[in-house]
């Protein structure tokens, strides 16, 4: 159901930009208006997130503790995965955030006859998911080229190397490819593994989807279709500098790429893909397992009822005396008598 | 009670999803897979809502008539004071790396077992009525309407977790479960739907102290028969004290430990300890327990019943407090108590007083564990140990889940171990950080719920087998007094010929006390130094 529906909402939102460009001429409100207002929701939505996540307080300090801690000083802490520290905190989430380090801990289980369970290698998700993340973020610096005039030395250098192989004279880049070839594992995984398929929403397609247009038309428009590179520069300086300009002679390919880009930016604050702010203020991951070292404190802390040792003592004062126990209030006599008895 | 199946017939398990979404495959209460109902007087005594007769097979929950009406608020006001909950509620990717993580999806194949399906249990409801896509989507987008049989299947599977948070470690995002079936089971104490099997114990500890219901005089007579136990083994009578004031320090052990075997065995090898060091200490009756069953009901409950413990350090004066081999205990001890009971500045930082060596890394709450004490004593060379009194044993060791992933206590039961017996670790992916659940944690370990702790404890049966079968290992040691209940017929069950022990029973065996009679017989008062196989 899921995947019927976002293939569907994918391809009418296709649908709708070669509508609104070949046929109505709508090059400005696709190629202007919805960039800014997606952008515009994009930013807004993203920090408002944040924000909502932020209100709400961190009560307990629940660390998921992944390795030796800090106690005797004869026994090695495992600084990184059972951080104690700020700097520990800090190396444990840039690996998290760089590496994916809990994904690489993945293993696959496998029930064998009379049950007999292994744990298997299994990194795929790992890998793929790495390309897909980095070959994005590389991706986009390279757009950058696009903002900024002159082209920064450093974009240069990243274009150099990730076009480093060249067919027929031009360059490849790799992480284009990369970002297609590992959104498809992505979502053939997705689609194959009957416990994933199972679980899987409409909101874990959509995004697939629209970020295989933009890789699929994104590399039409380098390697295939030859677009006018200059006139979308043109139309991306008017953009930043707030003088747009929609230039002719666009094709309709890069109008489909900058609307799924718009689409995506959109749909963003309000998806699972704000992971990538939530993964910074996941508790059991950004937070120093110095628990008995440094008191955490809990802003709403509840006054609760609590069942004194007067009221114990009360309660059991007699049978305390029989055996012995130390008392805070002696016995009445009356008490005694009995107990005695 | 259910009749338990055959372990053959346990082990054939199907991994393949059903043909209906899961949000149309109602809950099947069969028996053997959840626990009774919470009894109307141990929610009275304790002020929990909604005290009645009922059970989870009756078509009628007797809920409150605005039971909709208290979840939805009640989770409302969750969401605005945990943010782990907002940000778990909203970054799943339903990748599906923590499926196969969850020893309860491995030993049952049922999908909503899955760490990521049980959070989408209270996820759909939380889109429904808290985001504008599931608002207007509805199930396109995940959401659902919170009903009558959606409480139903949270109590039936909220109460199928154990809380181990080993998901938790494999998620890239550090989703813990354990958050969502903890706050999910605050939501269900709100209308009076909780387990029996937890709240009893939380009404006892309340009242007497102890989740057991122990009474002061039945406490002391409990530790009167280890201390001759004690006796008729080593010679030497030790010394007891209760609610001394102007003792060094208090000593909290799980009462799980007095009263049940092997715990009690576990208990007399940390007493014997205590002798044989001379540690100026005293327990109390009062603060009898280590264990907080609170933690499986809700955090105020937590804090209700672990105030005891600082409240009594303070009326008796002690210096620091030690605590006992216990799993959630610690998770309590260790990323609660501080927060919610301190700050303990009438404490001094822990220092043993045998080897001078201070607990920097306690500094604050002031409390260390029993495993920690011990470890620093054999590191120093104060207590004398003979390891061939254990011989016989081939000994390996379970992780519990909270000591492991949520503190991180890994080698010092290692190191003692190494000085106390013959050792043989499982498999990597089994133990530490990684290691699989009882299948008894956090309050499921009722007789009951038989099969479920049966198929939850599967993988970490499995890879006792494989060290049962590699090296001949006899005994599992751990660290924890709901896995010395649970372990025993796990390993019946799945691994007959293994036995379960506490950590400490294997250092009271071996350890070398000073006027002790030659001693004949173990802690179990089997003849030292023969293997024993029943």
């Amino acid at each position: 159901m899921g995947l019927g529906f976002s293939f569907l909402i994918a391809c009418a939102l296709i649908l709708g930009v070669l509508l609104g460009v070949e046929v109505l001429g709508l090059n400005y409100l696709f190629a202007v208006i919805i960039p800014y207002l997606a952008f515009g929701v994009f930013f807004f939505g993203f920090i408002a997130k944040i924000l909502k996540w932020a209100r709400s307080p961190v009560p307990f300090r629940i660390p998921t503790t992944c390795g030796q801690q800090k106690s005797l000083p004869w026994i090695k802490q495992n600084k990184i995965d059972n951080p104690s520290s700020k700097a520990g905190v800090v190396a444990r989430m840039a690996l998290e955030v760089l590496l994916f380090r809990s994904l690489f801990k993945n293993t696959k289980a496998d029930l064998h006859e009379g049950g007999k369970l292994t744990y298997q290698w299994e990194k795929w998700l790992w890998l793929f998911g790495l390309i897909f993340h980095w070959s994005f973020f590389l991706v986009i610096v390279r757009h950058l080229r696009f903002f900024l005039d002159p082209v920064p030395g450093f974009i240069r250098i990243l274009e150099n190397v990730d076009g480093f192989f060249h067919v027929d004279l031009q360059a490849l880049y790799l992480t284009g490819f990369g970002l297609l070839l590992a959104v498809t594992f992505l979502f053939l995984r997705r689609v194959v593994i009957p416990q994933v398929r199972y679980v899987s929403l409409a909101a874990d397609y959509f995004p697939l989807f629209v970020l295989f247009t933009i890789a699929a038309t994104g590399i039409l428009m380098r390697y295939f279709s030859r677009v006018d590179v200059v006139a979308i520069k043109e139309l991306a300086m008017g953009l930043v500098t707030f003088s747009p300009t929609v230039p002719e002679g666009i094709s309709v390919l890069f109008y489909i790429h900058i609307f799924m880009v718009s689409t995506l930016l959109a749909y963003f604050p309000f998806s699972k893909l704000m992971h990538m702010g939530g993964i910074f203020m996941s508790p059991t991951r950004n937070m120093a397992n110095n628990n008995r070292a440094e008191r955490h404190i809990n802003p709403w802390n509840p006054v609760v009822e609590v069942h004194t040792y007067e009221a114990y003592e009360d309660e059991f004062r007699e049978k305390m005396a029989a055996v012995g126990l130390p008392l805070e209030k002696e016995l009445s006599k009356d008490e005694a008598a009995a107990t005695k008895a | 009670m259910a009749k338990l199946p055959k372990p053959e017939e346990l082990a054939v398990i199907n991994y393949q999803p059903p043909k209906t979404h899961w949000m149309d495959t109602p809950v099947d209460f069969r028996p053997g897979t959840w626990i009774y109902a919470g009894k109307p007087e141990s929610l009275k005594t304790v002020g929990l809502p909604n005290p009645r007769n009922w059970s989870p097979e009756d078509e009628d929950w007797k809920l409150p008539e605005n039971w909709k009406e208290i979840l939805l608020e009640g989770l409302r006001d969750r969401l605005d004071r945990f943010r782990s909950l907002r940000v778990f509620m909203d970054i799943c990717v339903r990748c599906g790396a923590c499926a196969d993580k969850c020893h309860f999806y491995l030993g049952s194949g049922d999908p909503k077992n899955m760490p990521v399906l049980r959070a989408e249990l209270l996820r759909s409801v939380y889109r429904k009525d808290f985001t504008t896509a599931g608002k207007i989507l509805g199930r396109l987008a995940g959401a659902r309407e919170l009903t009558y049989d959606v409480v139903k299947e949270w109590f039936y599977y909220f109460y199928q977790c154990t809380e181990c948070r080993r998901c938790s470690v494999f998620c890239p995002y550090g989703i813990d479960t354990a958050e969502i079936t903890m706050i999910g089971r605050e939501l269900l104490n709100l209308i009076g739907v909780n387990v029996d099997w937890v709240v009893t114990p939380v009404a006892n500890c309340y009242m007497k102290g102890n989740h057991l219901g122990i009474q002061p005089h039945g406490l002391v007579d409990s530790f009167e028969f280890l201390q001759e136990n004690i006796y008729d083994i080593t010679g030497i009578n030790i010394d007891l004290s209760f609610n001394r004031k102007g003792a060094e320090i208090l000593y909290v052990p799980p009462s799980g430990d007095v009263f049940a075997d092997p715990g009690t065995f576990s208990l007399m090898g940390q007493l014997m300890l205590f002798h044989e060091i001379g540690l100026d200490y005293t327990l109390s009756t009062y603060a009898s327990e280590g264990g907080n069953f609170g933690l499986f009901t809700s955090n105020e409950m937590m804090k209700r019943l672990n105030a005891k413990i600082y409240a009594e350090a303070k009326r008796l004066g002690v210096k620091w407090i030690l605590g006992g081999e216990c799993g959630h205990m610690w998770r309590v001890i260790h990323q609660y108590m501080d927060t919610m009971n301190g700050p303990a500045d009438f404490l001094e930082v822990p220092k043993s007083p045998i080897t001078g060596t201070v607990f920097e890394h306690a500094k604050s709450t002031k409390m260390i564990h029993v495993v920690e004490f011990t470890a620093d004593l054999i590191k120093h060379n104060k207590i004398k140990l003979d390891p061939s009194r254990n011989a016989g044993l081939k000994v390996t060791f379970h992780d519990s889940c909270n000591p492991s992933r949520a503190m991180g206590l890994l080698e010092e039961p290692r190191y003692i171990l190494k000085h106390v017996c013959d050792f043989y670790e499982m498999p990597e992916e089994t133990i530490k950080e990684k290691t699989f659940c009882c299948g008894g944690g956090a309050g499921l370990g009722s007789d009951e719920n038989m099969e479920m702790r049966m198929r939850g404890g599967l993988p970490r049966a499995n890879a006792v087998k494989y060290v049962k079968e590699k090296y001949g290992v006899n005994m599992l040691a751990c660290v924890c007094a709901i896995d010395r209940a649970t372990l025993p017929p796990l390993m019946e069950y799945w691994v007959p010929g293994v036995q379960v022990c506490g950590l400490h029973e294997l250092v009271g065996n071996a350890l070398v006390m000073k006027g002790e009679k030659e001693r004949t017989e173990n802690l179990r008062f089997e003849p030292l130094g023969t293997e024993d196989d029943d």
